[in-house]
């Protein structure tokens, strides 16, 4: 399997997932199915081969730096599932 | 009359609204009628027949003073729900998103309201647009208008699902996709719709709830390729709000299907004679051949050895991309939120709520390719192995002008096959992939019914912003498959 229950426990962590200890080896076993077939890449002869960093073949437009949008802290909290005045609100992470 | 309203294309109607035979008002109280009657499909997450009348009402005063916006004007659309609508519900058929209401409107939207088009609702989708046949949709599945005599309800494809089922049964005219590997191509062969993915930085991408960026793509789902082209001039277009959309004047791509295809070459590339491929869909991409030579067309044989690992390079560069664009949903800003006392608990349990088990599983297959260790084992080869897949396009399209292949390897499946295996499920991909990774324009087209009674499409790719010939090439397709067929839903016409 690719993908042991450790890795996959790692993983779930990193992607900020809770996974239950009960699900992993069900996880684990699914993933590693999708990584399996994956592997077949590594039969590509890729040793000359630049990757590919952009679609298009073009460079991306720029414009001038000056502020378009903005004061608007209604619009930007209308959506939030707890907000105190005009700030959005998270469990309490200083003691 | 109502009935016949429903069925008209956006061209037949543009013309009909301009001589007066009918008011947009008309044309969306039959739409909405419509949607009403068939509910059961499920093909609508939100309906919005409150903004349709009003903006209906707005189109035939335009109508009446003689300044219509554009061919779109009054014309009823369908819209994915992850086009973000200022002020209607947007959830990309997630429970994250579940009553998120959006305060600003995508670029392409916006586009379609300025040119006067009719919102009818919200189309449903897989969630976030990962899957092949909107089964993945916390909203549950979208049935095909589509049917045969088994009972067995089939898929509409995916993940532009919900459209793809609205416009096959006559509940809008057209309906916006997005198409990251095969989104808006899949789900319209599946339901005998035109379908068009246009060249990557064609649409601005500003507003669209995000899949994986360098792949995601607008495009319009229409019962016609010159629909197809009416829609893509609305949508299309430069925007300042995304970096990658090409800042070039659009063709007019209805006046630019005009002409013969006499002369053109067509490339047939060998590698897409899959393994599995069922016959029925091999003779119809033979049949296509011969249409487009008694049309003038050139076949030539051009070869994309790197087609078969295509599917594999997807499944690491659009989950990689997938996992950063999906770490925004942390339950603080918007969407939902789990109250947890500790920081890291309440993004976890948050995300491992909001997901579905397909985002999840994306997400963590993202996470650990690029993961230290791991980046350039993975990540890193399958950009090496796209550039490859690019490159092999680039060649064939020195000796042909636009590529045929069929658009899916087998007909819409019943709800509730090939969903054991994920693997299973990507197959469906294999024909639209190479396409997105290379960024090109590609449509699918109706083209025929299988042995027993289903749509099958024939898939058509073009050069970069040559959405053009895809168009005329597209149009010669149609001509010759003169697809009248309906959905057995439907009845006979």
């Amino acid at each position: 399997m690719a993908l042991d229950i450790a890795t996959v426990r790692r993983i779930a962590r990193l992607a900020r997932i809770r996974v239950p200890e009960e699900e992993l080896p069900v996880m684990a076993e699914e993933l590693s199915r999708i990584m399996d077939w994956i592997e077949q890449l590594n039969a590509v002869d890729t040793s000359n081969v630049a990757p590919m960093t952009s679609v298009a073949d073009m460079r991306p437009h720029q414009r001038e730096d000056a502020v378009t949008d903005g004061g608007v802290p209604e619009k930007v909290l209308a959506n939030a599932t707890d907000r105190v005045g005009n700030f959005f609100t998270v469990p309490k992470v200083v003691e | 009359m109502s009935d016949a309203l429903t069925h008209l294309t956006i061209a037949e109607a543009r013309d009909g609204l301009a001589a007066k035979k009918f008011s947009a008002v008309e044309l969306a109280h039959a739409h909405i009628a419509a949607m009403e009657a068939m509910r059961d499909l499920n093909a609508f997450v939100t309906e919005t027949p409150e903004i349709a009348l009003e903006r209906a009402g707005q189109s035939d005063a335009r109508h009446g003073a003689g300044s219509a916006a554009s061919a779109m004007d009054g014309i009823p659309v369908a819209v994915k729900d992850l086009f973000c609508t200022e002020g209607v519900q947007t959830t990309a058929s997630s429970h994250m998103l579940e009553g998120f209401v959006p305060t600003y409107e995508s670029t392409v939207t916006a586009n379609l309201r300025k040119a006067g088009a009719v919102m009818l609702g919200k189309t449903n989708m897989d969630e976030f647009a990962m899957g092949s046949a909107n089964i993945t949709s916390y909203f549950g599945p979208v049935k095909n208008p589509w049917r045969l005599n088994d009972g067995k309800d089939r898929v509409p494809g995916g993940s532009s699902g919900g459209s793809a089922a609205a416009v096959a049964a006559r509940m809008a005219i057209c309906a916006t996709g997005s198409d990251t590997g095969g989104s808006i191509r899949q789900p319209a062969a599946f339901c005998g719709l035109v379908g068009l993915k246009p060249t990557y930085g064609r649409c601005s991408r500003w507003g669209m709830v995000a899949f994986a960026s360098s792949l995601d793509q607008a495009g319009p789902m229409t019962r016609s390729v010159r629909d197809a082209a009416i829609m893509l001039q609305s949508m299309a277009g430069f925007d300042p709000k995304d970096s990658t959309v090409v800042n070039e004047p659009l063709p007019n791509f209805e006046a630019a299907m005009a002409g013969s295809i006499k002369g053109l070459k067509v490339g047939i590339p060998i590698e897409y004679r899959i393994d599995g491929m069922s016959s029925e869909i091999e003779k119809l991409w033979q049949t296509g051949i011969d249409w487009l030579k008694d049309a003038g067309a050139e076949p030539v044989e051009v070869t994309l050895p790197h087609t078969k690992d295509a599917l594999a390079t997807y499944y690491i560069v659009a989950p990689a991309e997938a996992s950063s664009n999906l770490a925004r949903y942390d339950g603080v800003r918007y969407g939902l939120r789990v109250s947890a006392d500790d920081l890291t608990d309440m993004y976890e349990q948050t995300r491992a709520a909001g997901f579905g088990r397909e985002v999840r599983r994306r997400i963590l297959i993202g996470t650990y390719v690029l993961s230290a260790g791991y980046y350039d084992a993975y990540y890193v080869k399958a950009q090496k192995v796209r550039a490859l897949i690019a490159q092999e396009f680039a060649e064939a399209f020195k000796k042909a002008d636009v590529l045929l292949t069929p658009t899916a390897p087998f007909p819409a499946f019943a709800i509730g096959e090939k969903m054991d295996d994920p693997v299973q499920m990507y197959i469906n991909d294999v024909f639209t992939v190479p396409a997105s990774l290379a960024g090109l324009p590609a449509m699918s087209v109706p083209a025929g019914l299988s042995a027993d009674g289903l749509p099958l499409g024939l898939h058509l790719i073009g050069k970069p912003f040559d959405e053009a010939t895809l168009l005329r090439v597209g149009q010669a397709v149609e001509q010759a498959a003169n697809f009248t067929a309906l959905p057995q839903l439907l009845g006979k016409a």
